[in-house]
């Protein structure tokens, strides 16, 4: 399913991972974990891989593989490697609390599994990997 | 995503309803600056319409936090946090930064 890579689209996002989840039997709770995650992810493509341009795409695909829910997300913008993303620090307290990188802490916890890789001419692609149960 | 704003007394209230999102979150932020920019630092924000908010929303929240806090001039707290976001904003590290309450009687009564 292709995506405009715009804020807008995020809802559209989320109902096609959420139904699927929900076709695969994971619970409300777990549905709006990957719902969660998976917005976090196209945000921020949006937001960093695009950030500078406008009419680029989002690809996103997502289904079962061995009984596991795995969502790619491809994108052809500028890489932005979240393994690099330092982990917010939590017990901050208020003045410290940084505000950037949330959303892949995020991502990472409601997760089982991320994986990013950038290919020169191929676009960059995010997997993520939920088991079920 | 709609918010609405009640003023009492000692504090405002304001309801958020439906989905905030990197689309709808620059609209929440631009609601809570509204009530800061006019020196209102008390804030209850009702949750109990919320269906979902991403980092975005917690990004604007922790944004008018540090201004609301400045000088001890006053505070948001949340009220009637649905328990999928209360996950959200716990793992988050959220829920140390904000006081909590069920219902936004209760929340009121705390200003």
């Amino acid at each position: 399913m292709i995506f405009p890579a715009q804020f807008e689209f995020l809802d559209e996002i989320r109902r096609f991972v959420g139904e699927l989840a929900r076709k695969s039997g994971f619970s409300d709770k777990e549905i709006y974990s990957i719902q969660l995650a998976a917005d976090e992810a196209a945000s921020n493509i949006i937001e960093h891989a695009y950030q500078d341009s406008s009419g680029g795409m989002l690809e996103c695909s997502c289904g079962m593989e061995a009984g596991r829910l795995v969502i790619s997300m491809h994108d052809d913008g500028k890489p932005f490697d979240i393994s690099r993303v330092k982990e917010p620090n939590l017990k901050a307290d208020l003045s410290d609390r940084q505000i950037g990188g949330l959303g892949i802490y995020l991502m990472r916890k409601l997760m089982d599994e991320v994986h990013y890789e950038s290919k020169p001419g191929r676009g960059n692609l995010l997997t993520m990997i939920k088991r079920k149960g | 995503m709609e918010v609405s704003n009640q003023e009492f007394k000692h504090c405002d209230l304001l309801l958020v309803k439906g989905r905030v999102d990197s689309a709808t979150a620059p609209q929440f932020a631009h609601s809570l600056e509204a009530l800061t920019s006019k020196g209102r630092y008390k804030i209850v924000v009702d949750m109990a319409e919320l269906e979902y908010m991403s980092s975005a929303g917690f990004r604007a929240l922790l944004g008018s936090q540090r201004a609301c806090r400045r000088y001890n001039r006053g505070e948001i707290v949340l009220a009637a946090v649905p328990s999928r976001i209360r996950e959200a904003l716990e793992l988050a590290g959220f829920t140390e930064l904000f006081k909590l309450y069920d219902d936004n009687l209760k929340a009121v009564g705390n200003f």
